[in-house]
């Protein structure tokens, strides 16, 4: 230990870890990337074609019609989806209606679940055999088919995906407000609606800027939702996993890969604008929006949130009944027969604890990996153009859809002459590509937590003859505990939901939870697809609780005050 | 000449082109309070961290006692700073914070406790000590951060504005603090600081400094009345500057300046034989006294610039001063400041 610690001590390292940051993520993120790339501008027998396959992708009608029906499906997704959740964050942070906690954990909800559960809701609400369908199996004077399977159907499911994520970023920007210019606009005689566009509009621009990017490209990329409501409707991310593992034809899978980065691209680069500009928004001097009474607004704004989590609700509600009972719609008798695998196209209970291993693994590598890249991107102080360069690479991976990453990971991982070749086919490569796809949001909450840290911590800790080592292990990563629990918790999460990447990645004999949920949906095993997802949700809901239980227990130990000062500044 | 307990010998220091730091030299004794005062930017703060090993000098050498120091890492130099924002570590309690340092040093556990302790005692924190730095008020943070640098007994202790973040009421007792424990411990201390009044109440010595220089080393004595030159005249306290042409009769050399506080100008109501007229244009109450501006003329034209003076509340009171009443001035000889004339802070900037 006290031979680390001199080494460690010494510039050599920080050296040697700006190295393996940098070299490990150009390994991962951009070799791959470049094979996608390269991919797209050859033929299937290796000869350069330059954009032919671009040209032979838009002169395939039934190809060239995807694009626009996904375009079509993210348009409506992200126009519905940022409405709902502006008011839904605006009820929660500028009304007096009471639930706000009740509502914002509903709202929340649909995060820890994957895709493809939104669409199994859907299916026993609107679908053929559906509650709503059939008004209640017959119970109601009417029925009602909103024609489900096809546009309809994604577009609901996507919604009920990036509603969580608008509303969380909303409310963050809805949370930050100067409630002086309110007083100012008061004074000068600003009527309500005034100050609405005037005040509060200009003040969360770039917040609903970055929803309106986040939900486009979260819905433009997705396969879960659309592969199970989509029925002949086909979009860019079905387009893809049916050239690659129903054709076999990897230059077109390629190609549809590279349309599918482009809006994910925009987002990022956007985002990294929209970010720089945020920053000098809210100053020490701002004093916090104060809500006045007002019954008529509160009343509009309950009847809004109860709507929308009452069918955030009635979707989970749907999934779990469906999933105890026996024959839907016929035998309508509870039990637990779809909770036992063993007779459907799932290959049983393994796939669960497949991903429950897997979700651990990446959690901890994850972690690890993302906290240590943050902390020597951060604190060393050597080799700043590479530090900068590891930096991006960092947070490139927020421009690289799921599909993306699993595409790029065959090209790259199952060529004989990649030395990592022995990777492929194994665990270890699902979780790297899990850890790559989640790498960026928990590089940046460890990078922010460190920032808060005190700069002169290190230089109080030399003054006082005491290693950086030391301080890491002492200070600095206690300090950073409630975020890497946080980090930790995000990556399992994901990585339970995830189906994006993985499915080109898993092996036959080791298959994932959600994998067997698109398998047992395909194969008609709805119910047992259901149960499946009820257990996944289920386990998320315990990491997340448990992470809550940590985080309230270190708070106590550190005595919560420096952690909320730290969250305001 | 005898030998200063820490010398600092021609150390300069430059960022790339800019030299932060140019040719300082300075002689400190044991047990000696000193403060390095100037505006921001004048480099004291880079002084204090390249004497702490946080930077390195570009040339010039640091000697302690009989070891150099210079190249040496900070935790060699056996000298402990404290840290303008105090830098407590906020998931150790105030004891732990304490211990950090020592359990570096190879002692005991129960020395260490004995030690910690003493620190917290010497501060009147002891109460404090299982409490995280969160639970406690800024001061005393202040006080915790610097029983910490105490307590690894250094040959030096530095002080980062140690006060700058606190409400004046808090500075005020804490100035008296620092100072009651160097004397009672005898340390010999380094205090940064660009509050005036800061390093008159404290220092023993007072070194000035400007543009990456020092401009003026001496007790708070000399510094208040015998000012080097205007900037530190204007720097220190208050002070009026006016052409030489008006006194000294004779000569009237442009290059000098005259120069007086405005607590020695004497106000009359009558005219006499070599006091000024003026006419008061502006009247601030400062509670024990009163600050009061006045036009006044030299050689029939009328100055631009006011004239400051300071009464005393209860003789302003007595003279009946108002606004716009005729009054005369006379500036007593022995306090006059003469200088080259150069530039004052407000030309500067």
């Amino acid at each position: 230990m006290k031979e680390m610690t001199s080494i460690f001590d010494g510039k050599a390292i920080q050296k040697w870890l700006i190295g393996l940051v940098v070299l490990g993520l150009s390994a991962s993120v951009l070799l791959p990337l470049g094979q996608l790339f390269s991919k797209a501008f050859y033929n299937k027998n290796g000869q350069f074609i330059g954009l032919d396959n671009f040209v032979t992708y838009f002169s395939t009608p039934a190809l060239a019609g995807s694009l626009n029906n996904t375009l079509y499906i993210s348009a409506m997704t992200t126009l519905i989806a940022v409405t709902l959740a502006f008011l839904f964050a605006y009820a929660l942070t500028r009304s007096g209606i009471r639930g706000k906690r009740v509502f914002r954990a509903i709202a929340l909800l649909p995060l820890f679940a994957p895709t493809m559960m939104h669409g199994i809701a859907l299916t026993y609400l609107f679908g053929n055999q559906g509650l709503v369908t059939t008004g209640i199996f017959g119970l109601l004077p009417f029925q009602w088919d909103i024609d489900l399977y096809g546009p309809v159907g994604i577009i609901l499911a996507e919604i009920v995906y990036v509603f969580p994520q608008a509303y969380l970023i909303l409310a963050v920007s809805l949370a930050f407000a100067d409630y002086q210019l309110y007083e100012a606009a008061d004074t000068l005689g600003a009527n309500h609606w005034r100050k609405f566009f005037v005040v509060t509009i200009p003040s969360v621009k770039y917040g609903i800027v970055s929803a309106c990017f986040v939900c486009f490209t979260l819905s433009f990329t997705d396969f879960g939702a659309p592969k199970v409501v989509g029925g002949q409707f086909s979009v860019l991310a079905t387009d893809v996993y049916k050239q690659v593992i129903g054709q076999q034809n990897m230059t077109m899978g390629a190609t549809v890969g590279l349309l599918l980065i482009i809006p994910a691209l925009v987002a990022f680069v956007v985002d990294r604008i929209v970010e720089r500009k945020q920053h000098a928004a809210v100053t020490a001097k701002s004093k916090p929006y104060r809500i006045k009474e007002n019954r008529l607004r509160d009343l509009f704004y309950y009847i809004l949130c109860v709507s929308v989590s009452g069918f955030l609700l009635l979707l989970m509600a749907a999934v779990v009944l469906a999933s105890f009972i026996k024959v839907w719609p016929y035998n309508l008798t509870l039990g637990l027969d779809h909770y036992d695998f063993s007779n459907v196209a799932g290959e049983g209970i393994e796939p669960l604890w497949n991903s429950i291993l897997v979700a651990l693994l990446t959690a901890v590598i994850g972690t690890a990996v993302t906290f240590i890249t943050a902390y020597t991107i951060e604190k060393s102080q050597v080799w700043k153009g590479l530090r900068q360069a590891g930096y991006f690479l960092s947070i490139l991976p927020l421009a690289l859809p799921g599909m993306v990453i699993g595409l790029a990971y065959i090209f790259f991982f199952n060529n004989p002459s990649n030395p990592f070749h022995g990777m492929y086919g194994t665990i270890w490569i699902l979780i790297l590509a899990n850890v790559i796809h989640f790498f960026a949001v928990g590089f940046i909450t460890a990078t922010s937590a460190l920032k808060k840290l005190d700069p002169e911590f290190e230089q109080a800790a030399e003054s006082m003859g005491v290693s950086q080592t030391k301080l890491l292990w002492r200070v600095t990563i206690p300090v950073c505990m409630p975020a890497i629990v946080e980090m930790a918790v995000y990556f399992f999460i994901n990585s339970m939901v995830t189906i994006s990447a993985v499915v080109f990645l898993y092996a036959a004999d080791f298959k994932l939870a959600s994998v067997s949920i698109v398998n047992m949906d395909d194969a008609g095993d709805v119910a047992p697809a259901a149960a499946m997802s009820v257990l996944i949700v289920f386990l998320n809901i315990i990491a997340r609780a448990g992470a809550e239980w940590i985080a309230s227990k270190l708070r106590k130990r550190t005595t919560g005050s420096y952690q909320e000062k730290g969250q305001v500044a | 000449m005898t030998q200063s307990y820490l010398s600092i010998q021609g150390v300069s220091k430059r960022f790339g082109l800019f030299a932060a730091l140019e040719h300082i030299s300075i002689e400190i004794d044991k047990n000696e309070f000193v403060c390095l005062l100037g505006p921001s930017g004048c480099g004291k703060t880079t002084l204090l961290r390249m004497l702490a090993g946080l930077e390195q000098p570009t040339t010039g050498k640091m000697i302690l006692g009989d070891r150099e120091i210079t190249s040496l890492p900070p935790a060699k130099r056996n000298i402990a700073m404290m840290f303008q924002s105090y830098a407590l570590f906020p998931n150790l309690t105030a004891a732990e914070n304490i211990a950090f340092g020592l359990q570096e040093k190879k002692l005991g556990k129960k020395e260490i406790a004995a030690k910690v302790e003493e620190a917290l005692d010497m501060v009147d924190l002891s109460h404090a000590a299982a409490k995280y730095p969160s639970q406690l008020s800024g001061g005393q943070q202040q006080r915790i951060a610097l029983a910490r640098a105490i307590a690894l007994s250094p040959d030096v202790l530095l002080l980062d504005e140690p006060l700058s973040a606190l409400d004046a009421k808090v500075r005020q007792k804490l100035r008296r603090e620092i100072r009651r424990l160097h004397e009672q411990y005898g340390m010999t201390t380094v205090m940064v600081t660009h509050d005036q009044d800061e390093a008159l109440t404290m220092a023993d010595k007072i070194v000035v400094m400007d543009h990456g220089e020092v401009v003026q080393v001496g007790t708070p004595e000399e510094i208040y009345n015998k000012p080097a030159n205007p900037f530190v005249a204007d720097f220190i306290g208050a002070i009026n500057f006016f052409e030489y042409s008006r006194f000294e009769n004779a000569q009237s050399d442009p290059n000098r300046l005259l120069a007086i506080r405005p607590e020695h100008v004497r106000l009359l109501q009558q005219e006499s034989e070599c006091a000024i007229p003026a006419t008061i244009s502006e009247i601030e109450f400062r509670g024990a006294f009163y600050r009061i501006f006045l036009e006044w003329q030299e050689e029939g034209q009328i100055k631009n610039e006011l004239l400051t003076i300071d009464l005393i509340a209860a003789e302003a009171q007595r003279l009946g001063i108002a606004r716009g009443k005729k009054v005369w001035l006379e500036f007593p000889l022995e306090n006059l400041l003469t200088f080259e004339h150069a530039p004052t802070i407000e030309e500067q900037e």
